[in-house]
């Protein structure tokens, strides 16, 4: 039985695709403004690197800030219960779930048989989520990639009281200025971010296992921010299954629940 | 044939409730061509004893005020547009915003009745919120200087309550009156004011048993609805005809509507409370809900904003009985205003969150609720005040809490489709399924 779930990111839509539990292919393409041309790129991108056609798809459940928008999925699954179903699927001792987007931040707690709890949601505002490392990147002219690896370098904390993407950027130039070294100026953008995902965090309650998913979790950095801010070990899904693509691969084992009833 | 779980029935005095509340804007704007007098103060000020000055004294309260504004977005982004301009800042009070926006603009809510802001002739406030005064200190000035009367209430919970902090009350009350007929230069009549003290018991009594009846399952009043009817209490709760609506149509309607098992939402399997002031421009948010067969059965602020509460011999939440006293002086009745408006359950939780959290809890277990919805209300520092810690002490209770940020009358602090995406997760973690599209 082929399942696949897709999540409809604010800056990525990823779509994964089970078979029997087991993950057949992955995909993920921008998303760009016209939101169906990239469903159909990241779904016909996801069937091409599993070889398999449309037909033999038994259930499609969609998730993700712009589900609402998809053209062929037959249901949706939030991305509270999308990330809690994946995360359970890949560590069973997961009782915390941090998703950090490029939009949005969340905080899960799941019980122990991976039902939620209670949940956090950042407000209106993506100070704690990949948009503002993105700012920050640009504020520093590097690469995104290289922020987390430059940080670790770092010997010194920097304080960035800023929570706000904006404040956060100008704080950015003034240490800029004061020819601090990017490495610091890293660490404290990286330890920025885990104050505020983690003050989320705690207003749900940590409960070891912790797991960091979504986009942000690719960076070592921040990955090290947050071991330090709640000083515990943090599970950080890898292959096949990468932070970011928890919750698609979350929405294709809802899909594959859903048919077994 | 109804296809839902339980009948349902549009509300019989519906059109009734909302006539009272266009009257009431429309006596106001009109006042002065009548002869009559206005004042202008918030929903909690002691409305009986302005009363006294005769029965064409209108009133025009605050906060409903604000909140009529916010309802019409376009409005209330050019009133708070206009006062910020004026440079006021951003995180005030929105329904005082919107209020002051209004006088700016010299703009009525309500054109119909009067395209200028009707100036009110004196204020009559108190005040237990940290805007209270403040609120109308800058509206007189905003308006050329009207004069203005406040009570200061905050003598402490209830349950402390001693005679001399019910002496300081009635003192400033007594202060009061002789300031009222100095400024409006009529002469006090005590028997309008036990008239309207006696309403107010009414009114204050009856809205609590309409409350208390949403106990029943399938319940039969919805939050959205009771807002519309809740706001005749905090216009006027000393008035005639806000008692005589509450206690002779509303109160029998739903207590028949009980009866026969007639449901606010047809398909009722999940029961949740609020609290705070809503998202006025946003109230579609509870028709959303009702996807989910979710009926918000109150809040403690839709229930004690007006309705006053104590237990019953069972044990039970329920009304607090009118007094069965007799008032035969000015002294007497303000005494019994002021004891009786200091037992509002809205009003302990100024003063420590725990009050505000027992009785949220006992909401909960009594009218059997799956769950609590709380909004943070950047829009009311007073009633949002602790809402955090109560948010823990309602889950501690075993009760589990979606929060949500907003603000009643300032839309663009509000994300609708950010709230309804919480929602969907918090009904999937409650496991329940929409049921309709």
């Amino acid at each position: 039985m082929v399942t696949i779930g897709m999540d409809y990111g604010a800056k990525n839509t990823k779509a994964v695709i089970i078979k029997n539990g087991q993950i057949l292919a992955i995909s993920s393409v921008l998303s760009g403004f016209d939101q169906k041309a990239s469903e159909e790129q990241a779904l016909n991108k996801a069937l091409n690197n599993a070889g398999i056609t449309r037909n033999k798809v038994k259930h499609f459940t969609a998730t993700g800030a712009g589900m609402e928008a998809t053209s062929f999925a037959n249901d949706t699954v939030t991305e509270i219960s999308a990330d809690a179903r994946g995360i359970i699927a890949i560590f069973p001792s997961v009782r915390t779930v941090i998703d950090v987007g490029a939009e949005e931040g969340r905080a899960i707690r799941l019980n122990e048989i991976g039902k939620v709890v209670d949940f956090g949601i950042n407000e209106k505002c993506a100070a704690g989520a990949g948009a503002f490392t993105e700012a920050m990147a640009r504020a520093l002219e590097i690469d995104i990639e290289k922020m987390g690896e430059l940080s670790l370098k770092s010997t010194k904390a920097v304080p960035m009281n800023a929570q706000c993407t904006i404040f956060a950027e100008s704080e950015v130039v003034s240490l800029i200025h004061q020819k601090t070294p990017k490495e610091d100026i890293l660490r404290a953008v990286h330890d920025a971010i885990a104050d505020r995902i983690t003050s989320m965090a705690r207003r749900v309650g940590i409960e070891q296992d912790v797991a960091l998913i979504g986009g942000v979790a690719n960076n070592i950095g921040f990955i090290d921010s947050m071991k330090r801010n709640l000083k515990c070990e943090i599970l950080v899904p890898n292959d096949p299954i990468k932070p970011e693509f928890v919750s698609a691969y979350g929405a294709a084992l809802t899909a594959q629940d859903r048919i077994r009833g | 044939m109804s296809s839902t779980k339980y009948p349902t029935e549009r509300l019989k005095c519906w059109g009734k409730a909302k006539s009272l509340r266009e009257n009431y804007y429309k006596d106001f704007a009109e006042a002065h061509e009548k002869g009559g007098i206005r004042w202008a103060g918030g929903a909690w000020s002691f409305d009986a004893i302005p009363s006294g000055l005769g029965e064409d004294v209108w009133a025009l309260t605050g906060e409903p005020y604000g909140a009529t504004v916010a309802w019409n977005k376009e409005f209330a982004t050019e009133c708070q547009e206009a006062i910020e301009t004026k440079g006021y800042a951003r995180d005030l009070c929105s329904y005082m915003r919107n209020y002051w926006g209004s006088i700016l603009l010299n703009k009525y809510a309500w054109p119909q009745f009067s395209e200028e802001f009707p100036k009110a002739d004196f204020i009559w406030q108190d005040h237990i919120c940290c805007s209270h005064s403040k609120w109308y200190q800058v509206a007189s000035s905003l308006e050329g200087g009207i004069p203005m009367y406040s009570i200061d209430v905050s003598v402490g919970p209830y349950g402390e309550l001693t005679d001399s902090r019910i002496n300081y009350i009635v003192g400033q009350m007594h202060d009061g009156i002789k300031w009222l007929e100095k400024v409006t230069g009529r002469e006090y009549d005590d028997e309008l004011l036990i008239n309207a003290v006696h309403n107010e018991f009414r009114s204050c009594h009856y809205w609590a048993a309409i409350c208390a009846l949403n106990k029943a399952i399938p319940a039969p009043l919805d939050e959205k609805s009771m807002y519309s009817l809740y706001v005749l209490g905090t216009l006027r709760k000393s008035a005639q005809w806000t008692a005589d609506f509450y206690e002779k149509e509303l109160y029998p309607e739903i207590k028949d509507r009980v009866e026969r098992g007639i449901a606010a939402v047809g398909n009722e399997q999940c029961r949740v409370m609020t609290d705070t002031q809503p998202p006025w421009a946003f109230l579609k948010v509870f028709r959303y809900l009702e996807k989910y067969g979710c009926v918000s059965v109150g809040s403690l602020y839709t229930f004690s904003l007006i309705g006053l509460w104590e237990d019953q011999e069972d044990g039970s939440w329920g009304p607090r009985a009118i007094p069965d006293i007799e008032i035969t002086n000015r002294d007497e009745a303000l005494r019994a205003l002021a004891e009786w408006n200091l037992s509002k359950p809205e009003w302990q939780h100024f003063y420590h969150p725990k009050l505000k959290s027992e009785m949220m809890i006992r909401i909960a277990r009594e009218w059997k609720l799956n769950g609590v919805l709380l909004h943070f209300n950047r829009g009311c520092e007073g009633l949002s005040l602790g809402i955090a810690e109560n948010r823990l002490a309602i889950q501690k209770a075993g009760f589990p809490v979606m929060p949500f940020e907003g603000n009643m009358g300032d839309e663009r602090e509000f994300d609708i489709t950010k709230t309804m995406t919480r929602i969907d997760a918090f009904m999937e973690s409650l496991e329940f399924e929409k049921i309709t599209e």
